[in-house]
């Protein structure tokens, strides 16, 4: 059994390491899946405030993972058109700089967890997944039917976006990035989860009505969380997109926020790496079991199903030898 | 507007409406009695498609098929049951959530593995093929008009069933007060795996009968256990008599959305722009259907638990 | 005589055809402890619920410090100086002790909106926590989960949470529930206390607690309040102990 804290380490250390080694050794395709491993994790520590500290169940986080992703889409493609995004009442043009790309798609991203979190928190339970659900299937089809953005077929981007000073075109340095981006969110839901507003917010999850009674209004409490893990999980949309060059309605899909869900099962609900190690295993299940079978969405409902039923604390709960439940 | 187009429409959004009601039901019933969601009920469905089409490709027969479908989806349901639902009735909504959507995952590459990505056929019967002639001269498939009868037969005979017999007193029982039926002797246990294979049953036939006039392939469940989420959502989780009325709300305005939407923009927009936000709008229509029926009341129509 | 801090004016409220409150006005005056008593379905958690903000009443008026709070809400209320402790607890399971006094701390400071620094190092909160904490003897359980609590180490958490709020009145809804002999001497001895710092209107089935404590008490029965004074009025009441012997306790 090992400590939480140093599995912590351990695995962010592990994913620094192994790209930097198959930089060396010439092997850029490991270098891609380890970043879209850090990719997912940071869109599943996004959800994860909410879904594990706030215990807002959202099925419709890709909703922001979708948004993020044609943020990059729409502005990159007006880049490369030469096109302006807008012209009247002010010119908007496109851009290839990804700290503004990242910005917009943060933005844009909390605009609407804000309005999707003020409708949805009206309710609880059953119906806040349904109606999260439900807005993501809304943009889903929105994205399919508009179509001067690619509509079902997507948008492409020719070449990665740009970061001052940095070469994105080498795998390795976009993958720095995104695992530097993806440190300071862990490091950020860290000191959220210790500060009085993670307090706070882990009451409003247990006794809602305790919270109220000293004061403080939970729904608020849960708003904000909504915003902060929307944020995050634009971002990673962003950069998603900017791994593969390429944005579709698939970012906006059910299964999409299904995925970033079983990430953080996988690993385990509320654990600071627990999303991290759930998309960690998710993309090396996908790589292996996917090179042997077809059908190796099998292997990975037979292995949710199993840490659902036996394993409550995903796997890092196994390794810790710890559970923790849930209502 | 020609009237026979709107009527036709209304039509179409009925059949559509009525067959989304045979999902709803299951899965309202399942939520209501068992406090369960089940993301796999649109595995039933499929699993019910791709048994109604391989009996039919056998035999010829579409009765048989649809017996077919609603024995296969309902012993696939009672298996799901006893294996893994039944574990799962006293966790919480997201364990319950990703558990089924692990049943999805199972259920759908399973089916792939035996039938391959190509879909199959089924065809209606001739006997229910071709147009038939309505008052007024307007000419509608027969097979859709099938639909809608057999459909709200059923939406009738559940009724009846829930409100008539001693097991639709117990599943009454069930939905208010489990520790009640328990201490009256029910064998709640054998009652729930009735419940879940009734429900399952239901999604078998659904997917069957949509089959012959959609194709028959993996994944196509999922799209309509979604709307049918919707639909219990907007008629209260629980409520029968919401999901009839919901899953009939929502197969009207998709319907209704799609046609008429485009037709009204061009009213005040360039054709090329109306055609497009309007079927933009239109796809969205039902959700935002939802949104505002749960703003006015955010246990949906008929519900009352949150 | 003083203001009331807390007033309640012919309170109505009922279901269908069923009275919960039935004309109810009584006083929390500073100082003193105010007991409800009542048989069960009496409607004490009904009175309490309209005091707290969790329902509405049909008719009459609440006041609190003098100012009329009746469509205030719950949130509205505990920050206008309400302190309330929940007859089935109401605590974070999964958390620590001073976690949970802890946000009865953040609650007092006013403002949960700071996300980077770590709860455990703002000695401010600490220390409104701690304080509690000691005031109520639980200190040397700090760290321990409150799931891990005894009962009644629990109901004296409730207590220090509301402490951490120096509320303007409390509202306690039966405090000595399933305390055991020692655990109720214990707590009432520190109640006798905390009188001076803020009134308390107390909800209570522990006879013997109510009458050590109550400076006035009303019997509630039926919704109605068929008496209200002190202790010696209401043991001699004729009327409650019809109503109480007519229930057969």
């Amino acid at each position: 059994m090992i400590r939480e804290r140093n599995l912590n380490a351990l695995v962010l250390i592990l994913l620094f390491t192994v790209p930097i080694w198959a930089f060396f050794n010439d092997q850029p395709f490991t270098i891609t899946l380890a970043t879209r491993a850090v990719i997912f994790a940071l869109a599943a520590v996004g959800l994860n405030i909410c879904l594990g500290l706030g215990g807002l169940v959202s099925f419709g986080h890709a909703v922001f993972f979708g948004i993020g992703g044609y943020a990059m889409g729409i502005l990159a493609h007006h880049a490369q058109t030469y096109t302006p995004l807008m012209e009247a009442p002010f010119l908007i043009e496109g851009t290839k700089s990804m700290p503004v790309i990242w910005l917009v798609a943060m933005i844009t991203s909390a605009f609407a967890a804000l309005f999707i979190g003020m409708l949805s928190l009206r309710t609880a339970g059953v119906y806040f997944i349904m109606i999260t659900l439900a807005f993501g299937q809304m943009l889903y089809f929105f994205s399919i039917s508009w179509t001067s953005y690619g509509g079902e077929d997507g948008l492409s981007i020719y070449v990665r976006n740009e970061f001052p000073g940095i070469n994105t075109l080498v795998p390795v340095n976009f993958f720095i990035i995104c695992f530097v981006i993806l440190c300071l969110v862990v490091a950020l839901n860290a000191f959220i989860k210790k500060s009085p507003f993670g307090l706070a917010l882990n009451s409003a999850r247990q006794v809602p009505q305790r919270v109220l009674t000293v004061g403080l209004n939970p729904t608020h409490l849960k708003l904000v969380a909504f915003v902060i893990s929307g944020v995050i999980t634009g971002l990673a949309g962003a950069l998603f997109a900017d791994l593969n060059r390429f944005v579709s309605p698939t970012m906006f899909s059910w299964q999409t926020s299904g995925e970033i869900m079983i990430f953080i099962i996988l690993g385990g609900v509320a654990r600071l790496c627990g999303p991290i190690i759930g998309a960690v295993t998710f993309v090396m299940l996908e790589h292996f079991l996917g090179g042997i079978s077809d059908f190796w969405h099998i292997y990975l409902g037979i292995l949710l199903l199993v840490i659902v039923l036996f394993a409550p604390g995903g796997l890092v709960g196994l390794i810790t030898g710890r559970g923790i439940s849930h209502d | 507007m020609p009237t026979i187009l709107i009527i036709e429409q209304i039509l179409n959004g009925l059949q559509f409406g009525i067959m989304l009601f045979l999902m709803a039901a299951g899965l309202t019933l399942i939520f209501g009695v068992m406090g369960l969601i089940n993301l796999a009920h649109g595995s039933l469905y499929m699993i019910g498609a791709f048994a109604a089409a391989t009996v039919a490709g056998l035999t010829g027969s579409f009765v048989l098929a649809l017996i077919a479908a609603m024995a296969a989806a309902a012993i696939a349901g009672v298996l799901v049951e006893m294996l893994v639902i039944r574990r799962l009735y006293s966790t919480n909504h997201l364990d319950q959530v990703l558990a089924t959507f692990a049943l999805i995952l199972i259920f759908s590459e399973g089916t792939r593995l035996i039938f391959g990505s190509f879909p199959l056929f089924l065809n209606i019967p001739d006997y229910f093929s071709g147009p038939v002639t309505l008052l007024g001269g307007i000419e509608y498939p027969l097979y859709r008009l099938v639909l809608i009868f057999v459909g709200l037969a059923v939406a009738g005979a559940l009724g009846l069933l829930i409100n008539g017999t001693r097991i639709g007193i117990q599943i009454r029982a069930g939905k208010n007060d489990r520790e009640m039926i328990a201490a009256l002797g029910v064998d709640i246990s054998k009652l729930y795996t009735l419940v879940f294979a009734l429900g399952a049953a239901l999604a078998g036939l659904s997917g069957a009968l949509v089959g012959a006039i959609q194709s028959v392939q993996v994944g196509m469940g999922e799209p309509v256990l979604i709307l049918a989420f919707v639909v219990i959502v907007i008629g209260g989780i629980g409520s029968i008599k919401g999901a009839l009325i919901g899953a009939l709300l929502v197969g009207l305005t998709d319907t209704l959305g799609g046609v008429f939407l485009p037709e009204i923009f061009k009213l005040f927009m360039e054709p090329n722009a109306a055609q497009t936000s309007g079927s933009a709008l239109a796809s969205m229509a039902i959700y935002i259907l939802m949104g505002f029926v749960l703003i006015w009341r955010p246990t949906g129509l008929f519900g009352t638990r949150l | 005589m003083t203001d009331p801090i807390l007033a309640t004016h012919n309170l109505h409220k009922s279901f269908a055809a069923l009275k919960a409150t039935d004309d109810v006005s009584i006083n929390l005056y500073p100082g003193e402890i105010h007991a409800i008593i009542g048989p069960n379905g009496a409607g004490k958690s009904t009175l309490i619920s309209q005091i707290c903000g969790e329902l509405k009443p049909n008719s009459g008026r609440i006041e609190l410090l003098g100012q009329d709070v009746t469509l205030a809400n719950t949130l509205a209320r505990a920050k206008a100086g309400i302190g309330r402790t929940f007859q089935i607890s109401a605590l974070a399971m999964e958390d620590t002790v001073l976690q949970n006094v802890m946000l009865g701390a953040i609650g007092a400071c006013g403002s949960p909106w700071r996300f980077f620094k770590p709860i455990l190092s703002d000695t401010r909160l600490r220390n409104i926590a701690i304080e509690a904490l000691v005031r109520v003897g639980l200190q040397s359980q700090m760290s321990t989960l409150t799931s891990e609590l005894s009962h009644g180490q629990r109901r004296q958490l409730e207590v220090a949470v509301a402490l951490t709020l120096k509320p303007k009145a409390f509202i306690m809804d039966e405090p000595m529930a399933g305390l055991g002999a020692e655990g109720s001497k214990v707590l009432t001895k520190f109640l006798d206390n905390l009188r001076g710092e803020a009134p308390i209107l107390l909800v209570e089935h522990d006879m013997n607690a109510v009458f050590a404590l109550a400076d006035r008490i009303s019997v509630l029965v039926y919704g109605k309040i068929i008496e209200t004074g002190t202790v010696a009025t209401i043991r001699s009441s004729k009327a409650v102990r019809e109503a109480y012997l007519g229930d057969g306790e």
